[in-house]
């Protein structure tokens, strides 16, 4: 995919980057803005501030209006369009992306807040040519339908197997105190912060089962 | 979303006077709650204090032989302590009830225990509401409020907290750690930290202008058993429409408090006192000066069946 500002989509482009884009945006793009002083308040115009993080292992530093969200960051500054804005308010789950390897939704948080924070995105995941076992288990699993929930489905899908190994109990977990098992019900209750309009959650429990007992 | 200016602060004194400080200010942790409400413009700050870099993302042991967890520990991170796991289940039960994975992670214990109610008529700025715009008026009352509570209301509101973690809180007996914009701190009883807010419903907690959060401090463990039952729309990611948090010791005595029908988490010692009496008697005392509506009555016979769910579990 070309670097220069626009997004050169195609159908199979799409497709592709619903389960693992190969389009990693080199570089930041910054937009024409105002220079406003951060430390300045008042009716002056919007406030931006210079951000520095790490995106998929590479280090990237953009002028951002304060109200930037992280979402809008990867997707309209880096140019990284795997992450999907479903319903922006954090109730659908498609903005989910690892921060620090802990998985948030990327629109109900500032990029401001992500100063030298390390975002791994779907694109960083795996790429067309090498996918992630994740990505591989939901091809072989057709673990979508119209693939636009998908890349929030993966990214924490990974996070929900990461979170089950370090321990971290849920709401289905009965015994609070021993090891904790990647049981469907465990997987199922976890994944309850991504919606898929399709349907398509029988077979998104099965490609995390077979990942998980890979 | 309304512009707004950015900073860290170094220090909670510092974050207090800065907010204290800038006429719209206010704290920002986690910002899940904050940003949601700021891109509707229901909040609409004109700068920014964010915490993170405070330092207070870490769970103490106290002399008492209780907790002290800081302000910024995720609900993820609290809920999945060791400690917290085995003597405070309850909280773990509860942490675990609300919101999603990506949440928990993001998510505040102070943050937590300021989340604004999700009354819907508080969301839709072409309704009135006298949370969102004092003097404005309450759509809530005379609209769908199946949701909504029934109890510690008043005839300008009848939102609740909505949220899980708090209810936990308060059958704990947690303590609420702050630090004011004059530097000096203070110690806040989760009974007294979240009001009824009778006519003034803009103002939800004890806070002062600038007030911040430092810890959350947990007495030494109960013991008994904890149980945390919440009932929703759907089994996960729901907000409650009654919920329960319970310790029971092996005499039948305990404690108890109920989540989604009050503006605080809703306690009351002489209900805690009928717990050996049975579910009736609990929620007939706790739930005497009810006054729902004819949309959520039904909240009333519901908290009672939740409770009489937890107290057979806990004879068995």
């Amino acid at each position: 995919m070309p670097d220069d500002g626009y997004l050169n989509v195609s159908r199979r482009g799409v497709l592709a980057g619903g389960v693992g884009s190969a389009a990693l945006a080199q570089a930041s793009i910054l937009r024409a803005q105002q220079p406003m002083p951060g430390s300045q308040s008042g009716n002056e115009g919007p406030s931006t501030m210079r951000i520095r993080m790490t995106v998929n292992g590479t280090p990237q530093e953009v002028d951002l209006d304060t109200r930037t969200t992280l979402l809008d960051t990867l997707r309209e500054h880096l140019k990284l369009t795997g992450t999907k804005k479903g319903c922006d308010h954090g109730q659908c789950g498609a903005c989910t992306v690892m921060v620090n390897g802990q998985r948030i939704n990327s629109c109900l948080s500032l990029a401001v807040q992500h100063e030298g924070d390390e975002v791994t995105t779907i694109e960083g995941l795996g790429t067309p040519d090498d996918l992630h076992p994740m990505q591989d288990a939901f091809v072989e699993h057709d673990g979508y339908q119209c693939g636009y929930c998908t890349p929030g489905q993966i990214c924490s899908a990974v996070a929900v197997l990461e979170e089950i190994r370090s321990g971290i109990p849920s709401h289905v977990t009965d015994d609070l105190t021993g090891p904790m098992r990647p049981t469907e019900m465990e997987m199922r209750e976890r994944m309850s912060g991504n919606i898929c309009r399709c349907g398509a959650y029988s077979n998104i429990a099965e490609a995390m089962a077979q990942v998980a007992e890979a | 979303m309304r512009s707004f200016t950015y900073e860290r602060a170094a220090s909670p004194a510092d974050a207090a006077r800065a907010v204290a400080a800038t006429q719209g200010a206010k704290f920002i942790a986690g910002g899940t709650n904050l940003l949601d409400l700021m891109k509707l413009e229901i909040e609409r700050p004109t700068h920014l204090v964010d915490v993170q870099d405070l330092g207070l993302d870490a769970i103490e042991e106290t002399e008492e032989g209780g907790l002290r967890i800081g302000t910024l520990v995720s609900n993820t991170a609290l809920s999945a302590h060791p400690k917290v796991r085995r003597d405070y289940a309850v909280l773990t039960r509860a942490i675990q009830a609300g919101a999603s994975g990506q949440l928990r992670n993001k998510a505040t214990t102070g943050g937590n225990m300021l989340q604004r109610t999700r009354c819907s008529y508080f969301y839709d700025t072409n309704m009135p509401c006298n949370k969102r715009k004092p003097g404005d008026g309450c759509a809530a009352i005379r609209g769908s409020s199946r949701q909504l509570g029934v109890i510690g209301t008043s005839d300008s509101c009848i939102a609740t907290y909505p949220g899980d973690m708090a209810v936990a809180m308060r059958v704990l007996d947690a303590v609420v750690e702050t630090v004011k914009p004059d530097g000096t701190a203070r110690s806040i009883p989760s009974a007294e930290f979240h009001r009824l807010w009778g006519d003034t419903p803009h103002v939800e907690t004890v806070l002062e202008p600038g007030e911040i959060i430092t810890h959350v401090r947990l007495p030494a463990p109960l013991g008994g058993r904890h149980f945390y039952s919440k009932v929703r729309d759907r089994r996960s990611y729901a907000f409650a429409l009654v919920s329960v948090a319970a310790v029971i010791q092996s005499d039948g005595t305990g404690q108890v408090a109920f989540g989604g029908v009050a503006p605080r988490p809703w306690r009351l010692p002489e209900a805690d006192a009928q717990l050996r009496n049975g579910a009736a008697a609990v929620v007939r005392t706790a739930f005497a000066d009810a006054r729902p509506t004819e949309d959520n009555k039904f909240k009333i016979p519901l908290a009672e069946r939740t409770l009489a769910g937890i107290l057979a579990e806990a004879k068995g």
